[in-house]
């Protein structure tokens, strides 16, 4: 019985390659710069985006720092040296070569490639499909194509655009902040996208401004071997905010590709950042790992003014190795930030994920909750740190890690970090593992749910203090992401 | 309705596989409630995951079928799906997972392997405000997480509601009554008969004859050491009662 089960396993395992339901390749003529890294190629992105100079030697400056920066080593995952010669670091649809002033001027392969990813970029059939309506900007590959309810945001006051459009209309926002909550140098994966990032989004929200609606952003790679550098920029100016969301997706390919994204957030005083993301790049061949994104993500948020609050939540489900820890520097006082995890890996995946929340200002507040769900032969690790500086009277942190696992061949690491140079901080951890339960199956499958959505139904409910955080548009499609990333994991 | 033929059963152990049950014969017409009582240890928990196809337990011989149906190689959600209810012994916990959506992914998830069309959430609301008010359960329980920081009586009521709501053939309730106090227990006996008809059969299985006061069985099966041992009217359950387990087995053997 025993050799039966096994075979169907990996019949069922062998499946699921074919159940990554956003791996298609999109058949657009692209204009790439050649293979490979060089000041050159530095200059090429930079005359392609037609940036101002001051924008060439920040790239610049990076690219020399990144040159003799080692790189990271301490996460756990393992993985073979990248031959960063071996990436094109520039690709954009040749259709845009010209860019589009309207969505009926866009490619319509680029926009079916969109609907098929079930995001609609025409504003009336967003306005016709859901009640709230979301702003999308959406990049592909290196460039940003379409950004939709311009008007409506600039009516607000609010800039919603790609980083390369804010480059040249709004240079005195973006020198001020670029570079100003993740240094170049910080570390290899930052100081890389420094030199060679092609898009992002950038948002700046003025004084006492709501943000009338939820703002997206969708990234896909296309391009074979191409690394994406995007680069995010948010901005909440006094008593604003708010609430964007980033969903990603990759086509599956035989090599991996190099994701290396840095987002910057900063909250100036009363005001509110709550940031989403929903990752699903290609998490590579559920046997041998191979082909999957490299996802290594730097994002920091800065609570520069007081009473201000920064939120992460994130839903990790792809990519074949995960390498980020969405932080909050809480520099002013009765400032708070908020970090709610949801990371499923399976097949071969490997994560290595967490915050830090560094308490600066007095009475500073933290939470941190982190839901890691691991099954087939995958490995993750929660990593965490909470810092409490000198002057940080009464700050307070919670932090609640519990692990999932789902079968007997993968696993979960805790690895939390607590310095506290203030003696009247008050940390609390907690930390629980489990495996999934046999009695739970067996109670949802005598009332009719089938073993996959008793799973999906369960872990759900494990990870529920978490998905609420998201904004309910995207909750529904993450609940559904949760069941999908977890198909072939029980049997 | 529902005729177990035969029923053999083991466990793996790590001392090797462990016959539990050893040939259970049982038939229940659409209708009839049988009880089958029987002391700790003889097995009878061991019979109502059996039937509802869990997967520890490994059938060896015999059948059982569901209104004319082959169930016994069922997976346990198509035997749901077939008709037959399991209302647990220890209803289990699922933290997160709220009552309404647990309910409503299930009895869609049986209408969708019946091939009927799913309930949308407006008449799934419907049908659980009306059950819930029929079986006097507070609505707020369809907002809290399954089982969880339920009363041994709110658990067991939930298991009768889900049972309303599932409107099953066969309902098989394993030691329902374990854990009420005489009010709870009232409570779920008048929610079972009230689903009491003539088309749906009921298995219940219990320690103490107490539970028969307030579900009149129209069968008694004493079950002892893997099988039933004796059959009778309502009046074994009595005998039972006066004599004590020793008695009757001793007889029967």
């Amino acid at each position: 019985m025993s050799s039966e089960i096994s075979e169907e396993t990996i019949q069922t395992v062998k499946d699921m390659a074919g159940k990554y339901d956003a791996g298609f390749v999109t058949d657009i003529e692209s204009d790439k710069a050649p293979k490979g890294l060089s000041e050159e190629i530095i200059k090429f992105i930079s005359a392609k985006k037609k940036e101002p100079e001051w924008m060439l030697e920040w790239r610049m400056k990076a690219y020399k720092k990144w040159l003799d920066m080692p790189e990271p080593t301490w996460q756990k995952p393992d993985f073979e040296p990248i031959n960063y010669q071996d990436y094109y670091y520039y690709a954009a649809p040749k259709s845009m070569a010209d860019k589009p002033k309207s969505l009926d001027e866009v490619d319509p392969k680029l926009l079916e490639t969109y609907e098929k990813l079930g995001i609609p970029l025409r504003e009336q059939e967003i306005l016709a499909g859901v009640a709230n309506p979301v702003a999308v900007d959406v990049v592909f590959d290196s460039v940003s194509v379409a950004t939709t309810f311009k008007k409506t945001l600039e009516d607000a006051g609010v800039i919603f655009c790609s980083i390369s459009e804010a480059i040249q209309n709004h240079p005195e926002l973006v020198k001020k902040y670029i570079g100003s909550v993740v240094p170049q140098g910080d570390n290899k994966h930052a100081c890389l996208n420094s030199a060679v990032f092609t898009d992002g989004s950038f948002v700046y929200v003025p004084k006492g401004v709501r943000c009338p609606m939820e703002l997206s952003t969708y990234f896909r790679i296309n391009e074979l071997n191409t690394g994406q550098f995007e680069r995010t920029l948010i901005i909440a100016d006094e008593g604003s905010y708010v609430s964007y969301l980033e969903g990603c997706t990759a086509p599956m390919r035989d090599e991996n590709q190099l994701h290396a994204a840095v987002v910057e957030l900063v909250a100036h005083k009363d005001a509110e950042i709550k940031y989403s993301t929903v990752q699903n790049w290609y998490p590579g061949d559920a046997e041998t790992g191979k082909g999957g994104i490299y996802n290594f993500v730097t994002k920091r948020g800065l609570c520069e003014g007081d009473h201000s609050k920064i939120s992460w939540t994130q839903v990790e489900t792809g990519s074949s190795i995960t390498w980020k820890y969405p932080s909050c520097i809480l520099k002013g006082d009765h400032s708070q930030g908020e970090f709610y995890s949801v990371a499923i890996t399976n097949g071969r995946q490997q994560a290595d994920t967490g915050t830090k929340m560094i308490h600066i200002g007095k009475n500073t507040r933290s939470r941190i909750v982190a839901k890691g769900i691991s099954a087939g032969k995958s490995d993750q690790t929660y990593r965490g740190l909470v810092k409490i500086m000198p002057g940080a009277d009464n700050a307070r942190n919670f932090t609640q890690c519990d692990s999932l696992l789902i079968g007997d061949q993968c696993g979960a690491h805790t690895v939390p970090y607590i310095e506290t140079r203030n003696k009247g901080a008050q940390l609390e951890h907690e930390a629980t593992t489990s495996k999934i339960s046999e009695d739970q199956m067996f109670y949802c499958m005598q009332r009719g749910i089938g073993e996959e959505e008793a799973l999906a139904l369960i872990v759900n409910g494990f990870a529920k203090e978490v998905m609420q955080n998201l904004p309910m548009e995207f909750a529904v499609e993450a609940q559904k992401l949760v069941g999908i990333s977890l198909e072939g994991s029980v049997g | 309705m529902i005729k177990i033929e035969n029923l053999k059963a083991s466990i793996e152990t790590d001392d090797g596989d462990k016959e539990i049950l050893k040939g259970v014969d049982l038939e229940i017409k659409g209708g009839e409630v049988h009880a089958i009582m029987g002391p700790n240890g003889a097995g009878k928990s061991t019979l109502s995951y059996v039937l509802a196809g869990r997967e520890d337990y490994e059938v060896t011989d015999g059948s059982v079928m569901l209104d004319g149906e082959d169930i016994t190689e069922m997976d346990p959600e198509e035997r749901a799906a077939a008709g037959l209810f399991l209302a647990f012994q220890y209803p289990i916990e699922i933290p997160g997972v709220n009552m309404s959506t647990f309910l409503k992914t299930s009895l869609n998830a049986i209408r969708k392997q019946r091939g009927e069309e799913e309930l949308d959430s407006l008449a799934l609301l419907k049908l659980m405000k009306a059950k819930t008010k029929e079986l006097g359960i507070s609505e707020d329980m369809m907002k809290r997480a399954v089982n969880v920081g339920f009363s041994g009586g709110e658990k067991k009521r939930n298991e009768v509601l889900q049972m309303a709501m599932l409107e099953p053939k066969f309902c098989v309730l394993d030691e329902t009554d374990s854990g009420l106090d005489i009010d709870a227990l009232k409570v779920v006996a008048d929610g079972v008969n009230a689903m009491r008809d003539e088309k749906r059969s009921f298995l219940v299985i219990t320690h103490y004859q107490r539970l028969l006061d307030y579900i009149k069985p129209d069968v008694v099966h004493i079950f002892a050491n893997g099988k039933i041992v004796k059959t009778g009217g309502p009046e074994l359950a009595k005998e039972l009662e006066a004599k004590g387990y020793n008695d009757l087995i001793g007889e029967a053997a």
